[in-house]
């Protein structure tokens, strides 16, 4: 196993979408039992172009287009897992994944547990989540903390391109069902990866920049604009670390704590809702594992309270920013415990 | 933990003998379980299929080991039928870790790897696209299995089981998709809850055949299923198979059944299908009355065993509580 850092080898531009369909490519060829199953990844090609040529490179059987039935192709690959396929089920975006929660909660999250451990799950799903391209409510959820809630699960939240390319081999090798969130807004992202970049380990967070004095915790889409916000807060003198979550079930408690032992301030960014968000999680974690080591209360820089608007600047001020964020850590900066 | 009985069949007795028996095995016990319900040994939802026992007693034994099964909360004929040993299914309605899902699952959640039996799920509809995958599976594989699917009647306004044929149709798979017709979602009528009510119409149109059968005739069942089956198992594509049947009892231990008439009940007794198996067998001669006596002492002794084995059994620590929600090793 090979982990994405460049190396000596070299290195290749690329981008999300890319990485991503290389590890789809690389998963088909070196496992017969793998297969992708979803809406218009074949013929289409992905609707966002994420699967494109591998239905002529590995035939409709291995890329297999679905019929608009959510609920049938997530228990279809269920059962293909359950029958010793390593399904790659593809739902197009994690709003119609609502159509299929039935199957992901009730059935993929508890046979292996209500069966006493005899039928445990190998499924990966991916889906697109996530706002900010204008599409409106029902194309613009972010819920991905959601299905983090359900035991029996596990959720992965690539936000670089390293992870993009690298954790769709670990989520297949994993024997219980894992869910992939890939960003919309990232597929365009553009960037250089080591020639050699293969899987990564999915079990850690990652400090993605060191800092001393505040830790600012993201993941996926948020990824960007949390490091941007460093940038700008080195500006003014204060010392941010990131840390990118990457997989919020099993949650890397570890790796937050220690974080915010160090620096003793802690900013949660989640484009998800505030109430009952994961970053409402997050922060309990924090109060209950650091609360003395906080030097301040912690904060959160979360979506507005409402439907996804469709109007740039109205979806743009319900979005979380890369100002709000600098702006929530100097506000913390300036209290004292 | 032993869950796959050794086979109880004996070889001197005819195909209808091993039918009536296992219609008796279910019956009995799960009227032994209604007893153990009232005596707080058994808890949660109880579901009882009396009434109804020709289907799984007919259907199972049509299909091979290496077949798997799909079945809803009302499954403990499906399981028995299937070879899951009573000891195994009654320390589960016990909640005993010998169980044959470790007391995690209860009498809706019965699953047995060995006999490729999964489950017991109580989500209504939410085992046909499981179905759908494994056969899938099967297919993918190059595998000449067949997976059966049993629902009910009600499984049938579920959105999921009209995406389930159409895949399942799509894609050629080999999956018995058989409905349990009992006329009653819970407490709602079919003719009250659906503007077709001919089933098979329903998968007619996703060029499913089909296929109805007097659910109360054994014999009838386990015919049409094993013709069925072999279609299926040729690559014949799903297959639809109707079984139209009737449940004697309650829907579960809390209904008061206030939605249909004693004498719709009484009536449908009539063809109670032990009973008419029963009485088939005596005018073939078959059967005497030694040997009902001999089946139900056998079947008697044989539940009795199942009781004793559930209530010796050992309770999980509490310890134990959070494992298998994720592979173990994972």
């Amino acid at each position: 196993m090979t982990f994405g850092t460049a190396t000596a080898i070299g290195t290749r531009r690329t981008t999300y979408r890319g990485a991503i369909r290389e590890a789809l490519r690389e998963a088909l060829a070196r496992d017969d039992r793998v297969f992708l199953m979803g809406e218009d990844v074949g013929r289409y090609g992905g609707c966002f172009a994420v699967s494109q040529g591998l239905l002529e490179e590995f035939g409709p059987e291995r890329v297999r287009d679905t019929p608009l039935s959510e609920s049938a192709f997530v228990g279809a690959g269920i059962g293909a897992a359950l029958g010793g396929m390593r399904p790659i089920v593809e739902i197009m975006t994690v709003n119609f994944s609502l159509l299929a929660l039935d199957q992901i909660v009730n059935n993929a999250a508890t046979l292996c547990h209500m069966s006493g451990g005899q039928f445990p799950v190998p499924l990966v799903i991916r889906m697109t989540t996530g706002a900010g391209r204008q599409l409106a409510a029902q194309h613009s959820h972010s819920l991905e903390g959601w299905y983090a809630h359900v035991p029996g699960l596990k959720i992965l939240t690539p936000g670089t391109l390293e992870d993009a390319r690298g954790m769709l081999w670990p989520a297949l090798e994993d024997p219980d069902p894992v869910l992939i969130f890939e960003h919309g807004g990232l597929y365009g992202m553009e960037g250089e990866l080591a020639l050699d970049t293969g899987a990564v380990s999915i079990d850690r967070a990652a400090i993605r920049r060191p800092g001393e004095d505040v830790t600012l915790i993201a993941f996926g889409g948020m990824l960007g604009p949390a490091l941007t916000a460093a940038e700008r807060l080195e500006s003014d003198g204060i010392g941010a670390e990131v840390v990118d979550l990457r997989r919020l079930r099993p949650l890397d408690e570890t790796t937050i704590l220690d974080s915010v032992q160090r620096t003793r301030r802690a900013v949660v960014i989640d484009e998800g809702w505030r109430s009952g968000g994961i970053s409402a999680e997050i922060l309990s974690r924090i109060v209950e594992g650091a609360f003395y080591d906080l030097d301040a209360p912690p904060r959160r820089v979360c979506s507005a309270e409402v439907p996804m608007p469709y109007a740039r600047h109205l979806e743009q001020a319900a979005l979380p920013q890369v100002e709000g964020i600098v702006s929530a850590t100097r506000d913390l900066m300036a209290r004292h415990g | 933990m032993t869950n796959t009985s050794i086979d109880r069949k004996s070889p001197a007795r005819s195909e209808g003998i091993i039918l009536l028996e296992e219609m008796i095995r279910i019956r009995s016990f799960e009227e032994k379980c209604a007893e153990l319900y009232t005596r707080e040994k058994i808890r949660g939802f109880l579901h009882l299929s009396v009434g109804q026992e020709a289907v799984a007693a007919g259907v199972t034994p049509t299909l091979d080991a290496r077949d798997a099964i799909v079945a809803t909360y009302r499954e403990h004929g499906h399981a028995l039928a299937r070879g899951i040993s009573p000891r195994a299914i009654m320390a589960e309605m016990f909640g005993k870790r010998e169980g044959c899902s470790r007391g995690r699952g209860g009498s809706m959640h019965l699953f047995d790897a060995a006999t490729r039996f999964y489950g017991g799920n109580a989500i209504v509809g939410g085992g046909l696209p499981i179905a759908v995958g494994l056969a899938l599976a099967d297919r993918m594989l190059h595998r000449p299995q067949v997976t059966a699917c049993f629902f009910g009647e009600g499984a049938i306004a579920e959105g999921v089981f009209h995406e389930s044929l159409n895949l399942a149709a799509l894609w050629r798979l080999p999956v018995l998709f058989c409905c349990e017709n009992n006329l009653y979602a819970m407490g709602t009528a079919l003719d009250r809850s659906q503007s077709e009510i001919d089933l098979c119409r329903k998968a007619a149109s996703f060029k499913v055949p089909t296929r109805s059968v007097d659910g109360m005739d054994v014999e009838a069942v386990a015919e049409a299923a094993r013709e069925t089956v072999a279609l299926v198992r040729e690559g014949g594509g799903p297959h639809f198979l109707e079984c139209r049947t009737y449940r004697f009892r309650a829907h579960s231990m809390f209904d008061p059944e206030l939605y249909r008439t004693k004498t719709e009940v009484e009536t449908w007794k009539r063809r109670d299908p032990i009973a008419l198996q029963s009485a088939r067998l005596r005018d073939r001669g078959e059967i005497d009355d030694a040997l009902v006596g001999e089946l139900g002492r056998e079947i008697a002794a044989e539940i009795e065993d199942a009781v004793a084995f559930a209530e010796a059994g050992s309770w999980e620590p509490v310890e134990e509580l959070t494992r298998f929600v994720y592979a173990e090793g994972s």
